[in-house]
C-alpha cells in the first residue's frame, strides 16, 4: 500500500493557523505513506495537476488530502484521483479547515490538532477498498411544487425543453403571490400583464399539467426515481365539468372571508379568487357553506349551467413517478397582527399590510383601484374617504430581532417606494407621504434611481427611523387619525404624523407548511422555516437531497427578477439531471454477508427504502440481499443487523474504529 | 431536544464553577456525527469562525442511523474521556428515520454507561442541523467544558 498525503495551505485560511508544510513533512512518518506534499491551492488546477503527477509517478493507491470539508470539494478530488487511474473511493479528506484552523487561534495546538486529524484520515484510508458505481434508469418526468412565478417559469422552461411536467398548487389557481401584486417595482409594469399569459402558456403547454387544490402527500423513492402520493382536495365541484362562469358565486348566499384580497372585502363559500385564475374553476368552503353547515341551500346546484356541483366529492390521491421534484413553494405575508401589539394588532382599521394595500391599489380589487381609508368603506349613503396623508413604516417584521425576524426581507424598500409612487398617482400629487425606514436596500437593476424617484419625482418624503407606537384619535375637527409616532434618528428628535391610512411594510416569511414538507422530501431549512441550499455559492438551487432543487421565496426572501432567475438557473440544473438516460449512484452502500446471515430480516423492517429483499439461494434457504440501486448508503440496517453481517462500504465499522483509535493514541 | 437543552444548563454552571479550580484541559473527546446535519452545522460553525475548545475528533458517518452503540463503548475502551454524537432534528433526517432508530439505541446507551462506570457527563447525544453552527459551537464548548471537569478517565475498567 502507498498512500500519499496532500496538505492544503488554502492561502492563509488553514497556514494562518497551522503549519501545513510541518504536518506535511511529519506525515511521512505514518505507516504506509511513501508521499507527502503541501500545496497553497489544492483544488486549483496547478494543486490537481500535483497530486495526479504524484500517483502516477510514485505509484500512490491511496490519497489523503487534507484540506476543507468533504461537503466543499469531496467530488473534486474523487475526480481528481480518477483523472489519474485512481479508484476514486481510494481518497479520503481530512477537513483541517472547517473543523481546525477556522475555529482555532493557538498556532501549535491547531497544527497539532491538524495533524491527529490526518493521521485519522490515514488510518482510514488504508482500509478503503476500491467501489465501482452502478447505474439505474432515469425517470425524465419532473414534479414541480407551488404553481407561483418560481414554479411556473421552471415548469415553462423544462416544458420548452421536452420534458413532462406536473405543477401541483395547493390553492384552486396557479399564480402565487405575485397574481395578487398590482404593479412590480422598479419599472411599474402592470404584474398580471406579465405573469397571468405565463399562466395561461402553463395551462395550455402540451408538456404541462396543473394540478390545482392538491397538496403533495408523500414522497418516497430517490433522485431519478421518486414515488409522489398526491392529495387532490376536493373542491365539491366536478372540475371536469365547471366552466368558470361564476354564476354560482354570484348566487351564493353565504359570505367567506376573501383570503386572495388579505380579508379586505369578502367573498362567498363557493368562490373563484381572481378573474384570470387557472384553471379557473369554482370551488366550496365546506365552512362557510349552508349546505355543509345548516344543510339546506343548495342554490349554486340549481344554478350550475354545467351541473359541476358535486355535494359527495371527496379527497382523490394520485399515485406519481418523476425524476427530479422543484419545490417553489414560496412564501408568506409575516402575521404582523400577531406580534406588532404597538402597531394595533390589527384593530385599528386604517392599519393594513402592505399586500393588503397592493390589492386596494389593483383595478380587480375590493375597491376597484381606488385608494380608500378602510374605516370608511361600506358607509351608507357615502363615498368612502381618499386619504390625504398615507404613512408607510418599513420593517414589519424583517430586521427586527424581537419578533425573531432578524433576516432583511430583500423586497419591502422597493415595494414601498412603489406604492408610494402609486398613492400619488391614484390620490393626487398633493397627497402627504412619509416613510419611515431603517435603512434603504435598493440593491438590483434600476432600484436606487427608482428610490430616487420617489424622494426627488414624487415628493415622498423619507424619515430615517422606527415608528414607535399607531394609536387612533380623534382632531378637535372631528377627524379620525391614525397617529403615528416614531424617531427621526437623521434630526435626533420624536416626530408625530395625523395619517388617514398606515401601510406597514410587512416582511417575507417562509410559507405555511414548509417545514411539513421539507420532511416530507427529507430536506433541510433553517430556523425561520427556509429551505436550505446545498451550497450558496456551489450548489444554489440544488438540495443536500439529490434530485430536489429549490426557485424562489421558499429558498429566501426574493423579489420577483430574482426568484424568476434562480428558476431558470433551477430549470437548466433539472435539465442536466435528467439529460442522461442512466444515473450512476453511489457505491457507498450496505452489503450482506449472506453466509452469516440468520435471515431475521430486521434489515428489511427497517430500511426506509424497501433496499433489502428476501433472496433465495441455490440451497433453498433465504438470505437477505441489498439491491445496489435501490440502498442510499444510511447504514440503518449495518447498526441493526444482530450478527453484524452487513457492512457499509466506505464506512466500514473497521475503517471506523480505527479512526477513533487513531484520534485516542496520540 | 430534552437531551440537548435541559438538563447540560445546570449541569454546564456546575462545570463552569469546576473550571476555576481543577479543570483538565487535556482530554480526549470523540464526536460522531452525521454527514448531512450535524457535520455540515460544525462546518457552518467553522466558516462563521465560531471558535471551539480543541478537545474534539470527528468521525463522519452517514447517518446516526449509522450509529452502532458499539462505536460509543469502543470509544470509551480505547481511551476516550467524552463521546458525543449529533444528528438531524427528529422528523428532519436525511434517510426519514435513521435519527429515530439512533434516539432509541443512543438512550439506552445513556442509561447503560454509569452502570459501565462511565460517568453521565462523559456521554450525550443531540441534534444540530445544517444551519446550526452557533448551536454547534454551544453544544461543543458546553460538552467538552463538562467533561473537562471530569478529567481524564483513569482507572477505569471500560
Amino acid at each position: 500500500m502507498r498512500i500519499g498525503v496532500f496538505v492544503c495551505h488554502c492561502g492563509t485560511n488553514i497556514a494562518g493557523t497551522v503549519d501545513s508544510r510541518g504536518i506535511a513533512a511529519r506525515a511521512a512518518e505514518l505507516k504506509d505513506v511513501v508521499h507527502t506534499e503541501d500545496l497553497i491551492y489544492t483544488c486549483s488546477e496547478p494543486g490537481q495537476a500535483a497530486i495526479q503527477k504524484a500517483i502516477k509517478e510514485k505509484g500512490l493507491t491511496r490519497v489523503v488530502v487534507a484540506a476543507c470539508s468533504p461537503h466543499m470539494h469531496e467530488v473534486t478530488f474523487r475526480r481528481c484521483v480518477e483523472g489519474a487511474g485512481l479508484n476514486p473511493y481510494l481518497f479520503e479528506m481530512a477537513n483541517i479547515r472547517e473543523h481546525c484552523s477556522w475555529i482555532h487561534d493557538d498556532y501549535e495546538k491547531a497544527t497539532e490538532k491538524a495533524y491527529e486529524i490526518i493521521k485519522m484520515a490515514v488510518a482510514k484510508v488504508r482500509l478503503l477498498e476500491p467501489l465501482y458505481s452502478n447505474e439505474v434508469d432515469v425517470n425524465k418526468d419532473v414534479l414541480v411544487i407551488g404553481g407561483g412565478v418560481a414554479g411556473i417559469q421552471t415548469a415553462l422552461d423544462l416544458a420548452d425543453a421536452g420534458l413532462k411536467v406536473t405543477i401541483v398548487e395547493r390553492e384552486t389557481t396557479i399564480g402565487g403571490t405575485m397574481a395578487r401584486l398590482d404593479k412590480t417595482f422598479p419599472t411599474i409594469d402592470c404584474s398580471a400583464c406579465i405573469l397571468t399569459p405565463r399562466m395561461v402558456d402553463a395551462a395550455q403547454h402540451e408538456n404541462i399539467e396543473i394540478l390545482a387544490y392538491s397538496e403533495v402527500d408523500k414522497v418516497s423513492g430517490y433522485v431519478g426515481n421518486f414515488t409522489v402520493d398526491i392529495r387532490r382536495k376536493a373542491a365539491m365541484v366536478d372540475w371536469t365539468k365547471c366552466i368558470g362562469c361564476e354564476i354560482c358565486v354570484q348566487k351564493c348566499p353565504a359570505k367567506a372571508p376573501d383570503t386572495f384580497n388579505v380579508g379586505l372585502a369578502e367573498t362567498k363559500a363557493i368562490y373563484i379568487p381572481f378573474p384570470q385564475a387557472v384553471p379557473k374553476r369554482a370551488a366550496i368552503q365546506t365552512d362557510y357553506c349552508r349546505w355543509f353547515q345548516q344543510g339546506k341551500c343548495r342554490v349554486c346546484e340549481r344554478v350550475c349551467p354545467a351541473e359541476a356541483i358535486d355535494y359527495e366529492q371527496h379527497d382523490q390521491y394520485l399515485e406519481r413517478k418523476y425524476g427530479a421534484i422543484v419545490v417553489a413553494t414560496g412564501l408568506d405575508v409575516f402575521p404582523w397582527e400577531e406580534y406588532y401589539h404597538e402597531y394595533g394588532s390589527g384593530h385599528i382599521p386604517d392599519v393594513i399590510s402592505g399586500l393588503q394595500y397592493e390589492r386596494m391599489l389593483n383595478a380587480s380589487g375590493p375597491t376597484h383601484g381606488h385608494v380608500v381609508r378602510p374605516s370608511t368603506m361600506g358607509r351608507k349613503d357615502q363615498e368612502p374617504e381618499e386619504p390625504k396623508t398615507v404613512v408607510f413604516v418599513q420593517c414589519v417584521g424583517s430586521r427586527d430581532e424581537s419578533v425573531g425576524r432578524p433576516y432583511c426581507s430583500s423586497v419591502c424598500c422597493m415595494y414601498t417606494a412603489k406604492q408610494a409612487i402609486l398613492t400619488k398617482s391614484h390620490c393626487g400629487m398633493d397627497t402627504e407621504i412619509y416613510v419611515f425606514y431603517i435603512d434603504i436596500r435598493a440593491t438590483g437593476k434600476g432600484y436606487e434611481e427608482f428610490v430616487k424617484r420617489a424622494q426627488t419625482e414624487f415628493g415622498v418624503k423619507y424619515v430615517r427611523g422606527r415608528v414607535s407606537k399607531l394609536y387612533e384619535d380623534t382632531l378637535p375637527d372631528g377627524g379620525r387619525k391614525v397617529m403615528v409616532r416614531g424617531m427621526d434618528t437623521l434630526l435626533g428628535k420624536q416626530v408625530e404624523i395625523a395619517a388617514d391610512l398606515v401601510v406597514l411594510a410587512s416582511g417575507i416569511t417562509a410559507a405555511d407548511g414548509a417545514v411539513q414538507l421539507a420532511q416530507k422530501l427529507n430536506i433541510s431549512y433553517d430556523e425561520f422555516g427556509f429551505y436550505k441550499e446545498s451550497h450558496p455559492k456551489l450548489r444554489p438551487v440544488e438540495t443536500n437531497t439529490a434530485g430536489v432543487f429549490l426557485a424562489g421565496a421558499c429558498q429566501s426572501p426574493k423579489d420577483i427578477p430574482t426568484a424568476v432567475a434562480q428558476a431558470s438557473g433551477t430549470a437548466a440544473k433539472v435539465l442536466g439531471l435528467l439529460a442522461k438516460d442512466k444515473l450512476k449512484t453511489s457505491p457507498q452502500i450496505a452489503v450482506v454477508d449472506q453466509s452469516r446471515c440468520v435471515s431475521c430480516w430486521k434489515c428489511v423492517e427497517v430500511c426506509p427504502f424497501s433496499a433489502p429483499e428476501k433472496q433465495e439461494l441455490r440451497d433453498g434457504t433465504q438470505k437477505s440481499h441489498i439491491i445496489e440501486t435501490v440502498c442510499q448508503g444510511c447504514g440503518i440496517c449495518v447498526a441493526t443487523c444482530p450478527v453484524n453481517c452487513i457492512e457499509l462500504k466506505g464506512f466500514t465499522t473497521d475503517a471506523l474504529i480505527d479512526q477513533l483509535e487513531e484520534a485516542l493514541l496520540a | 431536544m430534552a437531551q440537548a437543552t435541559a438538563t447540560p444548563e445546570a449541569a454546564g454552571a456546575a462545570a463552569t464553577e469546576g473550571a476555576k479550580e481543577d479543570v483538565k484541559e487535556d482530554v480526549k473527546i470523540i464526536g460522531i456525527v452525521c454527514n448531512w446535519c450535524s457535520y455540515a452545522g460544525a462546518d457552518g460553525a467553522g466558516t462563521a469562525r465560531l471558535k471551539q475548545p480543541l478537545n474534539l475528533r470527528l468521525v463522519r458517518v452517514p447517518c446516526t442511523g449509522r450509529i452502532d452503540p458499539l462505536l460509543a463503548l469502543k470509544a470509551f475502551e480505547k481511551g476516550a474521556d467524552g463521546v458525543l454524537v449529533s444528528g438531524c432534528h427528529p422528523g428532519d433526517c436525511h434517510y426519514s428515520e435513521g435519527n429515530y432508530y439512533a434516539r432509541r439505541k443512543l438512550e439506552l446507551l445513556t442509561r447503560m454507561l454509569p452502570h459501565l462506570g462511565v460517568e453521565p457527563d462523559r456521554f450525550k447525544y443531540t441534534w444540530v442541523s445544517a444551519s446550526e453552527g452557533a448551536r454547534w459551537q454551544q453544544v461543543v464548548t458546553e460538552f467538552v467544558g463538562k467533561v473537562k471537569a471530569l478529567g481524564p478517565r483513569e482507572g477505569r475498567a471500560l
